[in-house]
């Protein structure tokens, strides 16, 4: 009776075991193809000197890794990234909180407050393509918001893009303005997971709006809080789109990140060897930052 | 109104709270100007005569709201831009949350020895950089003959939304009860029935929301959209502005009519499904 009751059980963890694997091939297939084997593949060919076309391609061993340690362009690219990375955790979390928390107050009680909810979140809709094109446009040395703006109170034209010393910080802005309204979500989810009750128990407690948001409602929301600030770190680490678009990491090398280091390398220029070789030690400073961030904000968490 | 007493206790604070409530107000509408300003500016000049608007001034309005600019870019190539996004998107969609909701279902509801590592695996391809993948997929995408059609698009398209979808539909399928699995199970149903009979009607609300987010992502894709196309036949929306810029270089107005109608498909479906697609961003927002 027991070997029996064994055996079936035997088969059907075996059927179980085979149904799972159906089921789950298509999805490992994919990312096999389109994640892993290409990751392994950049860390294959940043080995060469290529030139993307060609069928013959030189093996230069680690040269290229070597000249990547030894690129200072490179790691002050990696400095931008960080840069950004700083300054958009510190500009677009507290606004982006600041949004939801309005939202949250006045909801209830005004209309209008709709308005602003729909409106605020009209920059996330937009491609960081077209950002960048209106951008381009709107920050235009002649013709543009701010110089008409600076025009108005009897200024200059100003070159915010053009201007090595401004360029960075203007894009950290406009980045800000397209991805606030992701933070506001993301906080009013937050928001949204403490219930009524906790509110109206400080309210009753004779708590002011005030004291509500920095003793209760703050402390509620720190997870969420900290996973946005991992989302925004890894986001900076690996941005792309809108610096291609407006600057391409001009003037001189002054907004030049890594993604586009690495895509002009492989894709202006055509030397793939080193444009992999740059992707590759993105990846891993990327991983490296996500990994050390991350413990370090639970062991923060925990405490 | 409240009683004469309650309003009495609250008193003190309405000054204050009054106060607050107008810096609040002014702030709040100060960022409605920043956040509104650049899409005025956009709106208003797409309307201009291509010297006007450098003539007058960007903030006058136009002297007459004259369309030609939209006109001459919707009967350019702008619809079959439009229609390479809308077929890269619907079958990219399809896929993608068919396999992942076939994914998510053994891993939420099996018991196998490889579960939580393969589930970790999948999720962990989150934070995975898509331009490290991007040499070796143009280097895949010519060799298989795929290079400049947009069918080289579905594929990274797919992959890059699997691990969010994954991770959503595993969490969701938890949630449902496993009575109604087991009472299906007594009936007799085999596990693909119970999946495609039981599951995956059940995984509805999830799906919608992975719907927009990813579509969200997917419509406005750019980096492997650039890299794996090269001819305007081949290209997608994000790209359009890109090629009418060439054309129209120093027409301002005609760029900025092109840009409106890139991103007025997107603000007409938040308008219309506001709530679901906050709820599917904020779905996607838990992915951290």
């Amino acid at each position: 009776m027991n070997k029996n009751k064994n055996s079936l059980e035997a088969n059907n963890r075996k059927s179980v075991a085979i149904t799972a694997v159906i089921f789950l091939l298509p999805v490992i297939l994919f990312l096999a193809v389109y994640v892993l084997y290409p990751i392994i593949d950049t860390f294959v060919i940043s080995t060469y000197k290529w030139n993307g076309i060609s069928a013959n391609r030189d093996f230069v061993g680690l040269k290229n890794w070597k000249r990547l340690l030894e690129d200072t362009k490179f790691w002050a690219a990696f400095w931008h990234n960080i840069v950004i990375m700083v300054v958009s955790v510190v500009i677009q979390i507290p606004l982006g909180l600041a949004l939801a928390t309005f939202l949250n107050f006045f909801t209830k009680k005004v209309r209008i407050s709709r308005v602003f909810k729909t409106v605020w979140f009209f920059p996330y809709l937009m491609s960081s393509v077209a950002i960048g094109f209106l951008f381009t446009y709107a920050l235009a040395t002649n013709g543009g918001i701010i110089s008409t703006i600076s025009g108005w109170f009897g200024g200059q034209n100003i070159d915010l893009l053009g201007n090595p010393k401004t360029a960075l910080l203007t894009i950290i802005l406009i980045v800000s303005w397209q991805f606030t309204p992701f933070y506001m979500v993301y906080c009013m989810a937050g928001y949204s997971g403490i219930s009524d009750d906790i509110y109206e128990a400080s309210v009753i407690d004779g708590a002011t709006r005030g004291q509500y948001f920095w003793k209760v409602a703050l402390p509620l929301l720190k997870p969420s809080l900290i996973s946005a600030a991992i989302l925004s770190m890894v986001g900076s680490l690996k941005y792309f789109d809108l610096i291609y678009v407006m600057t391409n990491g001009g003037p001189g090398s002054s907004t030049e990140l890594m993604a586009t280091y690495m895509y002009k390398f492989s894709f202006s220029q055509f030397n793939m060897g080193y444009g992999s070789t740059v992707a590759g030690g993105m990846f891993i400073l990327i991983t490296a930052v996500a990994l050390l961030t991350m413990k370090g904000l639970n062991r923060g968490g925990e405490e | 109104m409240k009683g004469k007493e309650g309003k009495n206790t609250i008193k003190k604070t309405t000054v204050k709270g009054h106060v607050s409530w107008i810096i609040a107000c002014v702030l709040a509408a100060f960022w409605l100007l920043i956040t509104i300003l650049p899409f005025i500016f956009m709106v208003l000049n797409s309307f201009k005569d291509k010297f006007e608007m450098l003539v007058k001034g960007i903030f006058q309005l136009p002297d007459k709201f004259n369309t030609t600019n939209y006109s001459e870019v919707l009967n350019g190539r702008f619809f079959h831009y439009f229609m390479n996004s809308i077929i890269v998107l619907t079958i990219s969609l399809v896929v993608l949350l068919f396999i992942s909701a076939c994914a998510a279902y053994p891993l939420a509801r099996f018991k196998f020895r490889l579960n939580g590592f393969i589930y970790g695996l999948i999720v962990a391809c989150m934070s995975i950089p898509i331009h490290i993948t991007l040499i070796p997929v143009f280097k895949l995408s010519k060799s298989i003959g795929l290079y400049d059609t947009i069918w080289a698009l579905i594929g990274p398209y797919i992959a890059f939304g699997i691990p969010i979808s994954v991770f959503i539909l595993t969490s969701f399928m938890k949630e449902i009860p496993k009575e109604i699995e087991e009472a299906a199970a007594i009936d007799g149903c085999s596990r693909f029935r119970m999946f495609f009979s039981v599951i995956l009607p059940l995984s509805k609300p999830g799906l919608s929301t992975l719907a927009i987010y990813n579509g969200v992502t997917m419509w406005n894709e750019f980096s492997f959209a650039y890299t794996l196309t090269q001819s305007p036949e081949a290209r997608t929306l994000p790209l359009a502005v890109w090629d009418f810029q060439g054309q129209y270089s120093m027409n301002i107005p005609m760029i900025m009519a092109v840009l409106t109608l890139t991103i007025l498909p997107m603000i007409i479906l938040y308008i219309f499904m506001q709530e679901k697609l906050v709820k599917g961003m904020m779905a996607g927002a838990v992915k951290g």
